[in-house]
C-alpha cells in the first residue's frame, strides 16, 4: 500500500490556490440527546468539538463505535440539530453557520454545497438506479442526456451491471446498494463531501474503486469529511486524523 | 420554471400571522405563525384531533380566523391579507392558483362525469373554449398520473381508489397552481397503492415546482414528500424545522413520542 504522502498528484494552479481556503470550520459545537420518553435522561454525545477542513483535504474522524463520529457529520449536514458552537460551510462564497442557519438555507446549502455520502441508501420505490444516481445533477438543472451519460460512468466504474440500470435498487443486494450510494455521492461536483462508511461492505476491488474517486475529488478541491474503519483505507484517503474521543463528554 | 417565478423564490408565498380558531370555549388552533416559500413542501403532522386539519382550512379561507390572518403573494407580485379579497378574487384562487387534494377523492371530483370532464372543468372555468385542446390536455395529464386514456370517457366512480386519488390530483394540477394544499392525501389507499401514489405526486412537485401544505398524521408520507415540518399538539406548533432533523434528532416529548411510535417495516 501506498502512504498518502508518496502518492504523486498532479496539482493544477486552480486547485492549489484552492487548497488553502478552509471550507469548514467547526468551534466548540456540542451535542447532547435529551430522551423525553426515558424519564428525560440527558445522552451526551460529544462537546468541544473544533476542527477546520481546507479545499481539496480529506480528514477522517476516528474513534470507537459511539464516539459520536457520525453525530459529528450528521450535524454538519444540518440533520442532527448543534446545541452549541458553530459549524460554518463555506456556501456560496461566504461562510454560513449551519447550526442557526433556517431550514431553507440549509436546503440550499444541501442543492449546492454538501453532498453526503450515508451508509445506508434510502430510495424512493419504482424510480430506476440510473435516476437515483442522476438525480442531484438533475436536481442543480444538468440536462438529463449529460446527467445519465455521467451516471452511467460511475456505475460502470462502480461494477453495477448494465441490465440492473433501469431497475429500481430496492431489490439489490447490500453491497449494491452501497455502491449505487456511493455512485449518488460522488456524481455531483459539490464543495464538500460527507462520507459515512464509503467502503464498508464493498470487495476488495471496488473499494480501490472508492479510493481512486476520493483522490479525484481532492484534485478537484473538495473538502471531505470521512468516517472509515478500515486502517488500509485510511491510511490511503485520510489528510488528516481527528480523534473523536477528544470530544467525548466526561462521565 | 419561469424567469418569473425563479425571481420571486426568495419572498414568501403564503404568510401566517397569529393564527387562531376557537369554537366557543374550545381552542382548535392557536398562536401559529410561518411562512412558506414557492417550491417548498411544509408537512404539517400530529395526531386526530390537534388541529391541523382546522389550520388547513384557515390557510386556505374555508375558515375564518378568530384571530390573525393569512396573506398570499398573488401572481402579480403583491403580498395580499386572504380576508380582503372579494369573492372574485377568491374564487379565482381556487380555480387556478391553488389547488385542494381531499382524503376521499369523492370530495374533489363529480363522481358522475367522465374523468376528462373532470380535468377539462377546470380548465373551462379559467376560459378554456377549445374542446380539442382541452381534450388534449386533459389525456396528456391522465398519462402524467398514470391512467390508461382508454378510461378517459369513464366516471370515477367507476374507478379505483388509487385511480380516483390520481385522477384528483390531474383535476387539481391541470391549471398549473402554484400551491396545492393536501389533507391525508394517501389516508384511505393500500400500502402498494399509496407508495405509487406519493412517488407520483414527489415526481410532480419538484417538476412543476409546486408549493404544497401536506396535512398528514403518517409520518412516512411526511418523509418522503415534505421538506419542511410542523409538530402540532391541542392546537399548537410544538416543534419546527428541516424534516429529516425533525425525524431523525426530535426533541419534544410528544415529537419523541410520535417517532417512537413508528412500526418498523
Amino acid at each position: 500500500m501506498t502512504p498518502t504522502i508518496a502518492t504523486p498528484t498532479i496539482v493544477t494552479p486552480m486547485a492549489a490556490a484552492a487548497a488553502i481556503e478552509t471550507v469548514i470550520e467547526i468551534r466548540n459545537a456540542e451535542k447532547t440527546f435529551t430522551m423525553h420518553l426515558q424519564g428525560g435522561v440527558q445522552l451526551p454525545v460529544v462537546h468541544g468539538v473544533s476542527f477546520e477542513v481546507r479545499a481539496g483535504e480529506c480528514v477522517v474522524l476516528s474513534g470507537p463505535s459511539g464516539a459520536g463520529k457520525s453525530s459529528i457529520l450528521k450535524m454538519i449536514f444540518g440533520n442532527y440539530r448543534c446545541d452549541g458552537g458553530i459549524i460554518a460551510v463555506r456556501h456560496e462564497g461566504a461562510m454560513l453557520d449551519i447550526a442557526t442557519a433556517e431550514p431553507r438555507r440549509i436546503l440550499d446549502v444541501r442543492r449546492s454545497t454538501i453532498g453526503y455520502v450515508s451508509q445506508f441508501l434510502r430510495a424512493v420505490p419504482r424510480v430506476p438506479t440510473i435516476d437515483v444516481v442522476a438525480e442531484p445533477l438533475l436536481a442543480t438543472g444538468t440536462a438529463r442526456a449529460v446527467a445519465h451519460a455521467r451516471a452511467a460512468s460511475l456505475l460502470r466504474r462502480l461494477n453495477i451491471p448494465e441490465r440492473l440500470w433501469a431497475l429500481p435498487p430496492s431489490t439489490f443486494s447490500g453491497g449494491e446498494q452501497q455502491r449505487v450510494n456511493i455512485a449518488r455521492g460522488f456524481i455531483s461536483d459539490l464543495p464538500i463531501l460527507l462520507l459515512d462508511e464509503p467502503s464498508a461492505s464493498l470487495d476488495a476491488a471496488n473499494r480501490e474503486v472508492v479510493v481512486d474517486l476520493i483522490d479525484e475529488k481532492k484534485r478537484a478541491g473538495v473538502a471531505m469529511v470521512a468516517i472509515v474503519h478500515d486502517d488500509d483505507i485510511r491510511r490511503r484517503i485520510a489528510d488528516r486524523v481527528v480523534d473523536v474521543t477528544s470530544f467525548a463528554v466526561a462521565a | 420554471m419561469s424567469d418569473a417565478r425563479a425571481a420571486g423564490r426568495d419572498q414568501p408565498l403564503l404568510v401566517a400571522d397569529g393564527l387562531a380558531k376557537a369554537y366557543g370555549r374550545l381552542t382548535a388552533c392557536q398562536d401559529i405563525s410561518f411562512a412558506l416559500y414557492p417550491g417548498e413542501v411544509l408537512a404539517i403532522v400530529g395526531e386526530s384531533g390537534s388541529g391541523k386539519s382546522t389550520l388547513l382550512q384557515l390557510l386556505s379561507t374555508q375558515l375564518a380566523p378568530s384571530a390573525g390572518r393569512v396573506s398570499y403573494r398573488m401572481r402579480d407580485g403583491v403580498l395580499r391579507d386572504l380576508n380582503s379579497l372579494g369573492e372574485a378574487e377568491r374564487r379565482f384562487l381556487f380555480r387556478t392558483d391553488w389547488g385542494f387534494v381531499h382524503q376521499d377523492p369523492a370530495q374533489g371530483l363529480r363522481m358522475a362525469v367522465s374523468a376528462g370532464a373532470n380535468v377539462g372543468e377546470r380548465l373551462m372555468a379559467v376560459g378554456w373554449t377549445h374542446y380539442g385542446r382541452i381534450r388534449q390536455s386533459a389525456t396528456s395529464w391522465l398519462e402524467r398520473v398514470e391512467i390508461d386514456v382508454g378510461r378517459i370517457d369513464d366516471a370515477p366512480r367507476t374507478y379505483s381508489g388509487g385511480m380516483r386519488q390520481r385522477l384528483q390530483i390531474a383535476r387539481n394540477l391541470v391549471t398549473e397552481p402554484r400551491l396545492v394544499f393536501m389533507d391525508e392525501p394517501t389516508g384511505g389507499l393500500d400500502v402498494s397503492v399509496q407508495a405509487r401514489l406519493l412517488d407520483l405526486v414527489r415526481g410532480l412537485v419538484s417538476e412543476l415546482g409546486l408549493a404544497v401544505i401536506v396535512v398528514t398524521h403518517d409520518l412516512a408520507v411526511a418523509r418522503l414528500l415534505s421538506h419542511r415540518i410542523m409538530v402540532m399538539k391541542a392546537g399548537r406548533v410544538i416543534e419546527t424545522g428541516l424534516t429529516d432533523q425533525v425525524l431523525d434528532d426530535p426533541h419534544q416529548p410528544y415529537t419523541q413520542l410520535l417517532v417512537s411510535s413508528i412500526l418498523p417495516a
